[in-house]
């Protein structure tokens, strides 16, 4: 076994090897970028090494100084975790030349499966299923439906140059491919001026299953099951699950099989994922294999119990498989989440910055079997910068069933704050909620099916829509009570407050009672008409925290709490609602104020992140076009040009370069 | 008897219809609550007892005579807001539109005598269109009569003004003799002149809302402390800003009982400081951290936001934070930002409210504008107002402290009473490469030389301990143990007695 290895990457992935490492009994090196300075993995490992600029091209992709920073702090090992170096076989040999073991895959593995047409041809040689297809040039309509029948319907006809769906038909019979076919040249040919168009078999309802298989470096392969990783947004995981729901065991052990095969076939001795796309009738076909430690790994760890990464350090080691495939054995149902730094009800624009609040929930198992477990590469105080993916956390849950693992997950999520910029646990948490997600019916279109316009949050009703009454009167009861028991007051009187509230949210408003209940619990009741449900809080919650955590009812909740003007806004199950509570006569007052309507912003250039004004490229009374540059606003050191969004007159321009603004200032307004 | 009783009854019913249905719905229509509606809001339920309700004018000019309304334009009396005891007067837009006559000062200057004797606040809310014409110089008297007790008063009890409606003449020179002045977004105004006489005299046309609204008078002429969409919101948020306040320079601050542990560790401060020094950060995220349950009051939060001044709390105790904004213009101390500072050290320090400042300041502003805008005289206000001083200072410097600017801010020098700097502190005449570049001028052709020199100078003195050395810097404290040390050095100077030697009164730059 080794004494001292090196993590060749940053960010969660690092300290989660670190981790692993640590109870190994190894020493633990990590590298880091001048970006990362400040970061987690630095301050975990036992020893950092510097390697360059931010700029991963210049550091974290650089083999000579990682092999450098290996041999300078005396590494046996390299774990190159996910992305940067962890498939590059060029990597792998150099290591294999310097006399440094890499934690990963032999290089010719990598390479093998690290090539799309080799990796096919090995795979059909291996009897692994691939998607039916012919990638020969089809000359003509008769011979398209002749290798259409061949596949079976429906098929895909494809462009050979093509992308992006141009060129592209789908036909689910003979006239359709005739019809086809044509269109579909003639489009590849304006298209991109090529007019070579080939066919496969169109995959219907498809699910994203891959299989985790496992080698040492003695021969042995055994699979440790499947992850699902359908729920994905433009080829971006957002969920991955272990088991899958739709998988029965015959299919399972089928694929699981081809899997070891493919990875037999290739000598593989480290952990790897053999990738396969699955339609609605579980015929299943190969798409590729992916030589590293995925993303996703965590919820095979959970199902099946097997630390992976241990599982590669000890066969980089040149250790024997400590089991066989007969040994294993899935157990419950986990679910990973991938919190990103973007805003998901802005087209998921990728956002970055400090991390002014970072509190996780809490982690562990409890008594009913529930785990929940962050993988994470930051904490509070720390930043997600430009360099890097802006993936926050991972977070993960593990529990006896799909629907309790799911609902743990919506508990996490309403106890994870996060501030300083936006990021995507409002839409995790809708998903939660979901009735296809939770009813496991999903394929790789579900976001863009089920959110064709994008996220947009919902408005609580029905039991939410309590939780969120409930929770604003008891923080509102506290507030009355402390605020009443300062200090100088006037003798003599006893200061007391209504009991009576009307609790206001997001244009309602409800009318409730306020009192204390047994053994410090208050008592929320409805007293509208038609209402009369009395609500049991308890909860520690005091000012200043950033989650109610307590009971409603007997059954816990977590509602996060952020002071506004007069009120809160609290956060449950991603949904974010301004809450005030009022005196019955405040209210009646408050009725009479006049609405006032946020301005128009359709017609205002807003920044869209903090940053400084650099430049301004157009002037008042100048008209502009769609698309013309209007101003530059560094971020973070980087300018980002913002454009007119359609033609129009720059009416007033309300900053100048060298201005710092902050989200949704307004830079200019139009006509 | 119960004749008399009810005759009793009769009258306050007629006094408290004010200006009567038609002329409350008028006033409701236009987005405002009346007078005894904004008490109600104002002070603790039920504790409001009115005085002078029956009070009528005496004029019988202009055929003022006929028409007298009880209580005369003022509602006036006093109440509870938590249990503390206030004095208010709310102005009633509807009776005679709320102006000024004899009686009616007359009826303010009652409350503002027994505010000041008893020791106790007094807010007044404001909505009316000045004197009572009718009534000429009986009004203006009246008018001097109550600036004069602004004045009697300034120092004693903290004075409030809310503008909740068009504010013009006098009834914007006493609340600008007031401690703070607050004003409800589009329904309120204040001038001296109004759009039209403004057109009469120098035929510039523009709008109340131009002239004398509640944006222009929190971003352009800094008159008011802040601005709040309606009257509701504007009232239950003095109810919020009166919890911060004592009663009076004799009170000692009020205390809020809090569950957020004094000795509270922050580690994400630790990041705070950019690795890269021309990087900003904002400053009210440590202000937000280290006080009580992150409850800022923020004083002009929209004028001058290179430097930020506002309420908080430390063991539940109200405490004053003055802290540049790296944010803003680097945080640089002009004109503007001395002054807004200045007014609001010189308040805390009437009514013993302890300071804590937060230092970050590159220096002052250079330039033609800032120098012929008087900035010596601005910034000797900010100066003045720290060294005079004398309640429980305590200064953090989180990192650069420049030149004469380090003085400024509530320095060791002119009469801190703890004074802490992280450990990315620069305290320094200036920076690293501009000192170079002066001390060795004959090298600035060599860059490199320069640079050499820049790092030397950076060695030298960007950090904190030359002035450790010299005892200017108490103790170099980690970020994240900012609250406790904050904590801890007010509880030490919690019976801070100075001296100052007799003088009828200081000469503060004006």
């Amino acid at each position: 076994m080794f004494s001292k290895i090196l993590i060749a990457n940053r960010g969660e992935i690092a300290c989660r090897i670190i981790k692993t490492a640590k109870k190994l009994g190894i020493a633990t090196v990590a590298v880091y970028s001048e970006a990362d300075r400040d970061a987690l993995h630095v301050d975990m490992a036992d020893e950092a090494v510097l390697i360059g600029p931010a700029a991963a091209a210049q550091s974290y992709l650089v083999v000579d100084k990682i092999i450098e920073a290996a041999k300078e702090t005396g590494a046996e090992a390299i774990h190159p975790g996910y992305g940067f170096l962890s498939e590059n076989a060029e990597f792998a040999k150099a290591l294999q030349k310097a006399g440094i073991a890499f934690i990963g895959p032999n290089p010719h593995a990598i390479e093998a499966m690290g090539d799309k047409i080799e990796s096919k041809k090995l795979a059909a040689e291996a009897d692994v299923s691939t998607v039916p297809g012919y990638l020969g040039v089809i000359e003509d309509a008769e011979e398209a439906m002749k290798i259409a029948e061949e596949i079976g319907y429906p098929v895909m006809i494809k462009a050979s140059a093509g992308g992006g769906g141009k060129g592209m038909r789908i036909a689910y019979s003979k006239k359709e491919v005739e019809e086809g076919f044509d269109a579909s040249r003639s489009e590849a040919k304006s298209s991109f001026g090529d007019d070579r168009v080939f066919i496969e078999k169109f995959v219907e309802e498809p699910r994203h299953i891959e299989i985790q298989v496992l080698g040492d470096k003695h021969g042995n392969v055994i699979h440790l099951a499947e992850r699902e990783c359908s729920v994905q947004r433009r080829n971006q995981k957002v969920l991955e699950e272990a088991p899958s729901p739709f998988l029965d065991e015959e299919t399972r052990a089928a694929m699981g099989q081809q899997a070891v095969e493919l990875a037999k076939a290739v000598d593989y001795d480290s952990a790897g994922t053999v990738e396969f796309i699955v339609d609605k009738d579980k015929n299943f076909y190969f798409l590729e294999m992916n030589t590293r430690l995925q993303v996703e790994h965590p919820v095979t760890e959970l199902v099946t119990g097997i630390d992976l990464v241990e599982a590669m350090i000890k066969s980089a080691a040149g250790e024997k498989l400590g089991m066989e495939q007969s040994d294993l054995k899935l157990n419950g149902s986990a679910i990973e989440a991938r919190v990103y730094a973007e805003d998901p009800t802005r087209n998921f624009l990728p956002s970055t910055g400090r991390l002014v609040h970072f509190k996780p929930p809490e982690v562990g198992t409890d008594e009913n079997g529930v785990t929940v477990r962050l993988d994470t590469g930051v904490e509070e105080g720390g930043e997600i910068s430009i360099y890097y993916d802006p993936m926050i956390a991972k977070l993960i849950t593990h529990a006896p069933t799909r629907i309790e693992a799911i609902d743990a997950m919506g508990k996490a999520l309403d106890a994870f704050v996060i501030d300083g910029f936006r990021h995507n646990i409002p839409f995790l948490a809708a998903l939660m909620r979901h009735p296809r997600w939770r009813s496991g019916d999903i394929s790789t279109k579900f976001i863009a099916e089920e959110f064709p316009e994008g996220f947009v949050p919902s408005t609580p009703d029905g039991e939410e829509r309590d939780v969120f009454i409930a929770v604003a009167a008891a923080i509102d009861h506290l507030s009355n009570k402390r605020r009443r028991s300062i200090t100088q007051q006037m003798l003599g009187e006893p200061v007391c407050f209504a009991v009576e509230r009307v609790v206001e949210l997001g244009g309602a408003s409800e009318k409730v009672t306020v009192s204390p209940g047994s053994e410090g619990s208050l008592v929320v009741a409805l007293t509208g008409e038609g209402k009369g449900r009395k609500m049991h809080l308890v909860s520690n919650w005091w000012f200043g925290d950033t989650v109610w955590h307590g009971t409603i009812d007997g059954r816990e909740v977590f509602v996060q709490t952020r002071a506004i003007l007069n009120g809160y806004a609290l956060t449950y199950q991603g949904i974010e609602v301004l809450t005030r509570v009022y005196t019955d006569r405040e209210a009646e007052l408050m009725a009479l104020m006049p609405i006032k309507e946020p301005p128009d912003t359709s017609k205002m250039l807003l920044c869209p992140m903090p940053g400084m004004v650099v430049s301004l490229a157009v002037e008042e009374g100048q008209a502009v076009q769609a698309g013309d540059t209007l101003c530059i606003v560094e971020a973070m050191k980087m300018e980002n040009v913002l454009r007119a969004e359609r033609d129009g007159v720059v009416t007033s321009i309300l900053a100048e370069p060298g201005d710092s603004l902050n989200v949704d200032a307004v830079i200019m307004e139009f006509e | 008897m119960k004749e008399v009783l009810e005759e009793l009854e009769v009258r306050r019913e007629k006094a408290r219809a004010g200006g009567g249905a038609k002329r409350i719905d008028a006033q409701h229509n236009r987005g405002k609550l009346t007078a005894r509606e904004r008490l109600a809001l104002l002070l603790d339920d039920g504790s409001f007892e009115e005085f002078d309700m029956y009070v009528e004018h005496r004029c019988t000019d202009f055929g003022m005579q006929d028409s007298k309304v009880p209580g005369d334009g003022v509602v006036t009396g006093w109440g509870t807001i938590n249990g503390r005891v206030v004095y208010v007067f709310a102005k009633d837009f509807t009776v005679f539109g709320g102006s000024l006559s004899e009686t009616h000062a007359r009826k303010m200057t009652k409350i503002q005598d027994m505010a000041l004797q008893n020791r106790v606040p007094i807010i007044g809310l404001f909505d009316a269109g000045g004197a009572r014409i009718q009534e000429g110089v009986a009004a203006l008297g009246g008018y001097g009569e109550v600036f004069l007790r602004n004045v009697r008063a300034s120092g004693v009890i903290p004075q409030i003004s809310v503008i909740m409606g068009p504010c013009a003449g006098g009834d914007v020179y006493s609340p600008a003799m007031t401690d703070f002045i607050f004003m409800v977004r589009d329904t309120s105004y204040m001038f001296v002149t109004g759009p039209d006489v403004v057109k009469t005299v120098t035929k510039e046309e523009v709008t109340a809302e131009e002239l004398g609204g509640a944006s222009v008078h929190t971003t352009k002429s800094s008159i008011a402390d802040g601005a709040y969409d309606n009257d509701v919101e504007m009232l239950l948020q003095m109810r919020r800003f009166m919890d911060f306040l004592p009663a009076s320079n004799l009170s000692g601050v009020p205390a809020l009982p809090t569950e957020d542990r004094w000795d509270r560790l922050d580690h994400s401060l630790d990041t705070l400081i950019p690795n890269n020094p021309n990087m900003p950060y904002d400053m009210k995220e440590l202000i937000l951290k280290v006080i009580d349950e992150g409850d800022f009051f923020e004083i002009q939060e929209s004028f001058a936001k290179n430097i930020v001044t506002g309420f908080g709390r430390l063991d539940g105790r109200t405490i004053g934070i003055v802290a540049n904004q790296p944010m803003v213009l680097a945080g640089v101390l002009d004109s503007d930002a001395s002054r807004k500072a200045a007014r609001f050290v010189r308040f805390c320090d009437c009514f013993n409210i302890p300071l804590v400042t937060f230092v970050d300041v590159p220096g002052f502003l250079p330039g033609t504008d800032q120098e012929y805008g008087g900035l010596i005289k601005h910034g000797a206000k900010l100066l003045f107002a720290f060294s005079e001083a004398t309640v429980p200072k305590v200064t953090v410097i989180t990192r650069k402290a420049y030149g004469g600017a380090y003085d400024v801010m509530s320095s060791k020098h002119i009469g801190a009473d703890v004074n802490y700097a992280w450990p990315s502190a620069e305290i320094a005449v200036m920076g690293s490469k501009g000192a170079a570049e002066i001390l060795y001028r004959s090298e600035l052709g060599d860059p490199e030389k320069i640079k050499e020199r820049t790092d030397e100078y950076e060695r030298r003195f960007a950090n904190p301990f030359v002035a450790a050395e010299r005892g200017y810097i108490d103790e170099v404290i980690m970020p994240h143990s900012t609250r406790p040390r904050i904590a801890r050095a007010l509880r030490m100077l919690a019976n801070k007695q100075a001296e100052t030697p007799w003088k009828k009164h200081n000469n503060l730059p004006l």
